[in-house]
């Protein structure tokens, strides 16, 4: 039949494609054998610890393995009224191992977190259980503390009862998982992340459309002038780059604090004054100006290297064909720059989502972002898991607005380079 | 063609860029209209400055370029409506061929309707047609030139600038594009000034052909002209291929003159030398001079074969003249061929008429 395709033989016999893989495969072996000490590299440090980290923000075993006997008698309890006896003895008996290894101190931290009060009445049953008689622990247990004998806290246990959960993300959205089930909102006033979330998308998506707005001139100049400027320019955009980034946030402190530079300029030029210097620095304000310009080589890179490619010419066939040099700028010169646009945007987006140490430095309360909150769980409150799931959520939100982005501009257009 | 001789002219146009040096030097050329001009000459004699200064995009640092009597240095490129096709194409890449074809027209708001018919006749005229939705990337080099000369033409402008249009092609496509572009000339009588150093482009397409050197036109004439009575020693060296002989004028009477060469003495005809003594360069084409001629010519020479080139339908020699071991002659490849071997001495002739004594080198 003709449609059906002859196999091609090599002169030797051998089917071509056979004999194409076998030569191929020595490159391949080798190919892999050179990037595989990379490869493991990047397993052993990066993969491995960060998967780890991740699964610790669903990880709730701790409690688990605390409590096994009373998760256990629990099984059959409905959760209505004070569970039976043989609850309370299963937990006498776990909570006295726990106290012999030392280890009830972490049960109340832990308990604490799902529901507050935990703390001092398992310090009560510590010092009151030396003293339990045999049998009839509910009476005794519930003669500790009347909150041992409120079901909600018997609740609160059972909940911590799954090896997973995903509380930590609830909180991270500042809601939680009440006592009848269902997902609620914390109380306003205690309502923090979900500010911080709307503040990280709100000052990166500005510090993204200032550094835009400031890169694109820039741009146009490094890639329009001659040589001899264009390098000099270059090395000014480049410059921050190679000075630390503490360094720079330093100086921005130094400027924009109340007795700083910018302040005095201000009042020398009678702008405000001088009983009335504007605060720049510990709000905002500093956020924006110190992240802007230290992003600001990100944008500027990627729009370059794209309007290094766009002929002069075509500015001027636009002008020539009758375009206004407005018009020749917008329909022509300007089309050609969005895959630039694009990749800048999402740099710099992507990297202010999340910043931390110079909001850290200059943001003072009202400028910190959400790895701020992260740092300060990582660091402060040791509740790793916490700031996994929220550095978790970070990610996804990144991955959304990439997911985006290729929806609308589409990631073959973008080009770094 | 009945029209202006003076559509386009430059006045007295010097274009510096640094302050120092001149790149267009006192430039005087009148373009009539529905004529095709050519600006031929080296890279860096100025002719693509002359084009851009036209274009608006340079301004002449002294003298006035005037556009259908109208001094134009003021007016900025896009309100000059000069239609221009550029060396890389410069179509634009994000749009299609249409939307390439509607910019000129959607600036100056033309209906859709009437815009189309002049896009469809437009690309008919490079015969495009069937190419409107393409991409300018997905089209070859030629098509995009075509696109690029219907994209110039497609607002109907007076003038159409072509910024060396041919030189990224292959040759027989230049070829191709060269006959392509005069038909649709021809067709349309716009006045067209068109730059490039290619010099057979030149000979082929014009209707007069500027050579610039130095800054300065050097010749302006028809192409005919140009090749056959270049009026110094440079056009006739840049025009086509060139025998030269430097010598000293020790005769000069009845529209001839003798030429005093190291060991020898030539008859030439004298352009540019005046009387004796001067020093001169004789030009001689290498298709005026003849292997042992059977008509009688006024200068009979013998020289040596030096080197044989097969050319396919000609033999190019190198022979070794009156002192001059460079000197080029072309023999048509006809059954009947000539004693021509390496090393033998042959006699060689050629008309003073055609030796033009020129100004020395």
């Amino acid at each position: 039949m003709s449609s059906e395709t002859k196999q091609i033989l090599t002169t030797d016999g051998i089917p071509l494609e056979v004999s194409l893989k076998k030569a191929e495969r020595k490159n391949k072996i080798k190919a892999f054998l050179l990037v595989a000490p990379l490869l493991l590299f990047l397993i052993i440090t990066y993969v491995f610890p960060i998967g780890d980290m991740l699964f610790r923000s669903v990880d709730d075993k701790m409690v688990t393995q605390m409590l096994p006997k009373t998760f256990k008698a629990m099984e059959t309890w409905d959760g209505q009224e004070l569970p039976e006896e043989e609850v309370f003895a299963a937990f006498h008996e776990d909570f006295i191992k726990l106290v012999e290894d030392k280890r009830e101190g972490k049960l109340s931290t832990q308990l604490n977190y799902t529901k507050n009060g935990f703390k001092s009445i398992i310090k009560k049953l510590r010092r009151a259980s030396k003293k339990f008689e045999e049998g009839n622990y509910k009476e005794q247990i519930m003669a500790v503390h009347k909150r041992w004998a409120d079901v909600e806290y018997w609740r609160a246990i059972q909940r911590r009862a799954p090896e997973f959960t995903g509380q930590k993300y609830l909180k991270g959205m500042d809601m939680y998982v009440n006592e009848e089930g269902k997902i609620v909102s914390v109380e306003e006033d205690r309502r923090i992340h979900r500010v911080l979330w709307l503040r990280t998308l709100e000052i990166a998506f500005f510090v993204t459309v200032f550094c835009f707005l400031m890169a694109y001139p820039i741009a146009h100049l490094l890639a329009t002038l001659p040589m001899k400027y264009s390098n000099l320019l270059m090395i000014c955009v480049l410059l921050p780059f190679w000075t630390s980034l503490l360094v720079r946030t330093a100086s921005w402190m130094i400027l924009l604090q109340q007795q700083g530079i910018v302040n005095d300029f201000f009042v020398g030029i009678g702008l405000v004054a001088d009983d009335n210097r504007p605060e720049m620095m510990y709000n905002k304000t500093g956020s924006y100006v110190a992240m802007t310009q230290i992003l600001l080589p990100f944008m500027v890179l990627p729009l370059y290297s794209v309007m290094k490619t766009i002929s002069p010419s075509l500015m001027r066939a636009g002008k020539s064909l009758g375009g206004t040099p407005f018009v020749a700028f917008w329909k022509v010169y300007f089309p050609l720059t969005i895959p630039g646009i694009g990749a800048g945007c999402l740099l710099v987006f992507i990297l202010a989502i999340g910043y931390y140490i110079t909001p850290a430095l200059v943001g003072g309360a009202s400028g910190t972002l959400i790895s701020n909150q992260i740092a300060f769980h990582m660091k402060s409150t040791l509740d790793w898991s916490f700031a996994s799931a929220m550095g978790l959520m970070l990610l996804s939100g990144v991955l959304v607005i990439y997911w985006l982005y290729n929806k609308i501009v589409g990631i073959d257009n973008i080009k770094l380079g | 063609m009945a029209s202006k001789k003076d559509f386009v002219k430059f006045d007295k146009v010097d274009k510096s860029y640094d302050g120092k040096v001149l790149v267009v030097k006192d430039l005087q050329l009148d373009i009539a209209e529905g004529e095709f001009i050519t600006m031929l000459g080296p890279s860096g004699s100025g002719k693509t400055t002359c084009l851009m200064m036209l274009a608006g995009f340079e301004t002449p640092t002294n003298g006035e370029i005037y556009l259908d009597g109208k001094a134009i240095s003021s007016i900025p490129p896009h309100k000059r409506g000069i239609g221009m096709v550029f060396q890389n194409y410069a179509l634009f890449p994000h749009m299609t061929v249409y939307e390439n074809l509607a910019f000129p027209l959607r600036v100056r708001k033309i209906p859709k309707d009437e815009a189309d018919k002049k896009i469809d006749k437009a690309l008919s005229m490079v015969s495009l047609q069937g190419f409107a939705a393409r991409m300018p990337g997905q089209l070859s080099g030629g098509q995009q030139q075509r696109v690029a000369v219907a994209r110039s033409l497609v607002f109907d402008p007076q003038l159409v600038l072509m910024d060396e249009p041919l030189g990224a092609l292959d040759k027989n496509l230049r070829e191709s594009m060269q006959y392509e572009i005069k038909h649709i000339h021809e067709s349309i009588g716009v006045t067209v000034v068109y730059v490039t150093h290619d010099q057979s482009e030149a000979l082929t397409m014009s209707n007069r052909i500027a050579v610039f050197n130095d800054g300065k036109v050097q010749q302006l004439s028809s192409p005919d002209e140009l090749y056959e009575k270049p009026v110094n020693s440079f056009v006739a060296e840049f025009i086509g291929e060139n025998n030269t002989f430097g010598g000293e004028v020790s005769d000069i009477s009845g529209g001839k003159c003798k030429v005093k060469l190291a060991n020898a003495e030539i008859l030439a005809n004298p352009i540019s030398v005046k009387g004796k003594g001067e020093r001169t360069t004789v030009s001689l084409r290498p298709e005026r001079a003849l292997i042992n001629p059977s008509t009688k010519m006024d200068n009979l020479h013998k020289g040596k074969i030096e080197e044989v080139i097969y050319h396919g339908d000609h033999t190019r020699v190198r022979i070794n003249l009156l002192g001059n071991p460079e000197f080029i002659l072309k023999v048509p490849n006809s059954s009947s061929n000539l004693d021509i071997k390496l090393g033998n001495e042959i006699n060689i002739g050629w008309n003073s008429d055609d030796a033009r004594a020129l100004d020395p080198k």
